[in-house]
């Protein structure tokens, strides 16, 4: 189950990880982040994300979700259609 | 998920979302204030800030087995997006045996892939099943 957290007078810390291997190597100049599209057939790329969910903020693991069906909604913003 | 804070997504439930359908938002609204999420799934638009409306299935093996993305204006056919989740559990339940062709939903009949079907797809389907009648 998402673990519930309390939030304070901030913005809730972001506590997203992200499975794209960091560049460590130092002697490589900055890569440009070049955002590409998933593909059919491959995994989803996993996520961990703060969350509204019954009244609480929780945060949310994708990988808590295998042995169910997803369906992952994007839209540009609350208080528009989705 | 959106760009949003989980503040704003509470606000946006309580205030409008619950009034439609007469209770909270029976899912978590997952926020990307960083479009980090969206970066990855290739959804992100840059220039707006904004995520697009990017709608991704993904199966119980966390494998995406379809997404379908439009820019801002457009809505989601929401039945569209849960007749295709029916459709792959069944094929996912029929270990890959049987096929949904087009048209598919429920209770309507399944292809059997195989030799035997190649060229005679024509004696099992019609093409008023690929439509709504």
């Amino acid at each position: 189950m998402p673990e519930e957290f309390k939030p304070g007078c901030k913005r809730p810390e972001l506590t997203k990880k992200s499975v794209s291997p960091e560049t460590t190597a130092i002697d490589q100049p900055e890569k440009e982040e070049v955002q590409t599209m998933v593909k059919v057939g491959k995994p989803a790329p996993e996520f961990s994300a703060p969350a509204f969910f019954e009244g609480k903020f929780v945060n949310v693991d994708l990988s808590e979700y295998r042995g169910k069906w997803v369906l992952l909604c994007f839209y540009p913003g609350d208080f528009t259609f989705v | 998920m959106s760009v949003d804070s989980v503040f704003v997504h509470k606000m946006w439930n309580d205030t409008e979302l619950s009034k439609m359908i007469g209770k909270d938002i029976p899912f978590p609204m997952c926020s990307d204030q960083d479009g980090r999420i969206g970066k990855m799934y290739g959804i992100y638009d840059e220039d707006g800030g904004v995520e697009t409306r990017g709608r991704f299935i993904i199966d119980p093996d966390g494998v995406i087995q379809g997404f379908e993305v439009l820019t801002p204006p457009v809505g989601r056919n929401v039945s569209e997006s849960i007749r295709q989740v029916q459709a792959y559990q069944l094929v996912r339940a029929s270990n890959g045996t049987e096929a949904t062709p087009s048209g598919w939903k429920p209770g309507k009949a399944t292809l059997k892939p195989g030799p035997g079907l190649v060229g005679n797809v024509w004696k099992e389907w019609k093409v008023s099943e690929a439509f709504d009648e």
